[in-house]
């Protein structure tokens, strides 16, 4: 399989790009350092869709079935026989399918920047950052061993601390770096517990062995580590539910979503990549790289996976319906979507017909990348035209931002789902896998779906119609942003129309084999009309200006203060950690700390001085003193050799 | 009556004592290092008093003694150095005012 070994150049080229412009950007790129990052990863881009061509139509099937293959593996740390961390490339459907969302969303935006930072101060350093982004999460996708996915996940953190603290003379943008650094970090830690349970059970780090370990029902591995119990639980299920946790802090499910929302006083463009398309939707990866082992052996932690993702997929459509800054309602609402990815994993099942909502949620990835994207790179225009976030200061842009105003209505319709755009057909997938398995969920996931298109229109009217644009946007009018901003736009705004039509079934399942994807007309009526609703409901309050939503939110009352303060889950976290983490752990602590353990310390040196000031008069400088201590000593001994030891 | 063991270790003892004494109570330097050559004395006159009453045949003793003539030799040079240094600094050779070296 050595001719796939060109894959190992997709990651490694914005590597090369982020070791470049990162050494020498400052003195030598200042100008081209956009164009060296785009060129590369137009280079990768190129190779990954080549790679997605090769393995999905030429070699990828046998006998009807897609198989794994591990082209590249070199063995980085033995521990033991078997248990070793590797470094590696594994290339299945969905890691085919990442490298193509991760590569061609990173390309959008990378074009994208070199009209949105024109000019800035920083701009070879953001360049080589977002090479260094691009390069964890494609070495991400592609891991071949659990430990090297740590590794690329942790990475991926760093880069988005990076990136958001992007504009580090803003505080805010500094504790929100900090907020989402530190918030992951601690999901991380489950992850990596989860990780050394899972692998000590099964032997081994790597991820196919591991799975079919864990997943054959009569191995050892399974017997012994179902058989050993902690609080009621397996040592499996404990593995796999901190592994969830790890994917939960990335993903940015309930509770701890928090960092999401804060993760958007970064650029733009870096909110729509990472914090939008790639890095987010790493933890529904990690939950559909492992999905066998979560499926077949642990059915208990896909439940939690799919209560997860419903409950985070419906407070966050309920809080991105009162937020006024809008890319807050952008981060509350993909939020809200990788909810939605999350708990069609949840009620999947392993195999056949029952695997619908592995391929359901993989298909969301995919489609709701585009139009995530686009949606973050609209406003990112709005924004870079207005000089605003809050949508207070917009209203009625569509005259003066005419690409802008059609590519992100293209985007609403995409995420409201409405047909034939393409968040219709992954939505519809996603639905009919909850309506199989679990009506709660989908009751929820219905009236999301309501939600949805009505926080998404209400954007769309607050930005576009509403009142008359400010006086300062008829100022600059006809300056949209160029080419290179246009461009990703349309681009998106082409795959979010059409995304959709690829018959995704065909080439991710659960177990590699396709899976016919059936349409029920009659099942598609419910969500469509919710979402049709839920525009008309927008365009009602919305499109002209008026007091009607003001008399809504005093008729609401409490609830919509309640997600207008995002359910006060912040104030929640400060109150735990500062009243409660702090006062009964931490302020102990440094008790302890300053008194006992500083303390021992300070004693051994304050009593080694009170000896030593006690005893110096013996060194007196008197030779015959020192005579006498010798013959005193000597008499001693002599007694002692003489009357004791005799 | 021939002198024995015991007459010569007496003497030896005596000796020491009185370079002992010597040494702890003068306080000039001189006095001191004389004191001190009493002391190695006494020790050359045990070394030949035990060779000659208990290995009449064997040399060691002897040797022993003309080794410690030597070193108090190099010794005394020494010594003998150092006091004149300590005259030349502190214009005194007694020992209560040499005593710069201490805490």
């Amino acid at each position: 399989m050595n001719k796939s070994l060109y894959i190992a150049l997709i990651p490694l080229l914005p590597l090369a790009g982020f070791i470049l412009l990162g050494l020498f950007g400052r003195k030598y790129f200042k100008k081209s350092a956009g164009l060296i990052g785009t060129v590369l990863l137009l280079t990768s881009t190129i190779l990954a869709l080549y790679t997605a061509y090769d393995y999905f139509f030429v070699y990828g099937k046998v006998d009807g079935v897609y198989q794994k293959f591990v082209p590249f593996q070199i063995t980085w740390l033995e521990f033991s026989k078997g248990l070793s961390i590797d470094i590696g490339l594994l290339i299945d459907p969905i890691s085919v399918m990442m490298l193509v969302v991760v590569t061609f969303v990173s390309l959008m935006v990378h074009i994208y920047s070199l009209g949105y930072l024109k000019g800035e101060e920083r701009f070879p350093i953001y360049y080589s950052f977002l090479g260094l982004f691009t390069f964890a999460m494609l070495g991400l996708v592609l891991s071949s061993n659990i430990f090297q996915i740590y590794i690329f996940w942790e990475l991926v953190g760093v880069s988005s601390f990076l990136l958001i603290g992007y504009y580090y003379d803003k505080p805010s943008a500094v504790a929100a770096c900090k907020k989402a650094f530190i918030v992951t970090r601690f999901a991380d830690l489950g992850f990596l517990i989860g990780i050394l349970i899972l692998s000590n059970s099964a032997g081994t780090l790597d991820f196919n062995t591991l799975i079919t370990t864990l997943t054959s029902p009569e191995s050892n591995a399974i017997k012994t580590a179902t058989a050993s119990t902690f609080l009621g639980a397996s040592a499996l299920t404990w593995g796999a539910a901190l592994v969830f946790i790890g994917g939960a802090g990335k993903s940015a499910m309930f509770p701890l979503h928090i960092w999401l929302p804060d993760a958007m006083e970064g650029p733009t463009p870096v909110s729509a990549l990472i914090h939008a398309a790639t890095m987010v939707v790493a933890g529904v990866y990690l939950v559909a790289r492992l999905f066998p082992v979560f499926s077949l052996t642990t059915p208990g932690v896909l439940e939690i996976v799919g209560w997860v993702g419903a409950v985070s997929a419906i407070i966050a459509a309920i809080i991105a319906c009162t937020q006024t800054d809008i890319k807050r309602v952008l981060a509350y609402s993909t939020m809200s979507q990788i909810g939605y990815m999350m708990f069609a994993l949840g009620v999947s099942h392993y195999g056949g017909e029952a695997g619908l909502g592995y391929t359901a949620s993989m298909f969301h990835l995919f489609t709701h990348a585009m139009f995530k994207a686009l949606l973050f790179l609209g406003a990112g225009a709005v924004i870079h035209y207005i000089h605003s976030n809050d949508m207070k200061d917009m209203g009625g842009l569509r005259k003066f931002l005419p690409i802008t105003h059609i590519t992100f209505l293209i985007a609403c319709l995409a995420i409201a789902g409405v047909p034939p755009f393409a968040g219709f057909f992954s939505k519809e997938e996603i639905l009919l896998a909850a309506y199989q398995n679990n009506m709660v969920i989908y009751w929820i996931a219905l009236i999301t779906t309501g939600l949805t298109a009505f926080y998404m229109f209400r954007l769309y009217f607050n930005i576009f119609w509403n009142k008359e644009a400010p006086a300062s946007a008829k100022a600059s009018a006809g300056k949209e942003g160029g080419f290179v901003m246009m461009m990703p736009l349309v681009l998106l705004a082409i795959g979010a129309a059409a995304a959709g039509f690829i018959p995704f079934g065909e080439f991710v399942s659960t177990d590699g084999k396709a899976l016919e994807s059936h349409f029920h007309l009659q099942f598609s009526i419910a969500p469509v009309a919710l979402g049709l609703a839920g525009i008309f409901t927008a365009m009602w309050l919305y499109k002209k200006q008026n007091n009607k939503p003001e008399k809504l939110a005093a008729t609401l009352g409490g609830l919509y203060k309640a997600a207008y303060h995002k359910f006060y889950i912040d104030e929640i976290y400060l109150f735990i950690t500062k009243k409660v983490l702090f006062n009964l752990i931490g302020k102990p602590a440094a008790w302890f700390d300053r008194n006992v353990v500083d303390g021992l310390v300070n004693f051994s040196g304050t009593a080694t001085q009170f000896v030593s000031e006690k005893i110096k008069k013996v060194q007196s400088g008197k030779v015959q003193q020192y005579a006498i201590y010798f013959l005193a000593g000597v008499i001693v001994l002599a007694a002692v050799f003489i009357y004791i030891w005799k | 009556m021939e002198p024995g063991l015991y007459h010569i270790l007496f003497i030896s003892a005596a000796l020491f004592f009185i370079g002992v004494y010597g040494f702890l109570t003068r306080r000039n330097l001189i006095t001191m290092l004389m004191s001190i050559e009493l002391i190695l004395n006494s020790v050359n006159l045990n070394f030949i008093a035990f060779n000659k009453y208990v290995w009449p045949d064997k040399m060691d003793g002897l040797f022993f003694t003309l080794f410690i003539i030597a070193i108090a030799a190099a010794e005394a040079a020494v010594a003998i150095a150092i006091i004149i240094n300590l005259y030349r600094s502190h214009k005194s050779i007694d020992v209560e005012n040499a005593e710069d070296l201490k805490y």
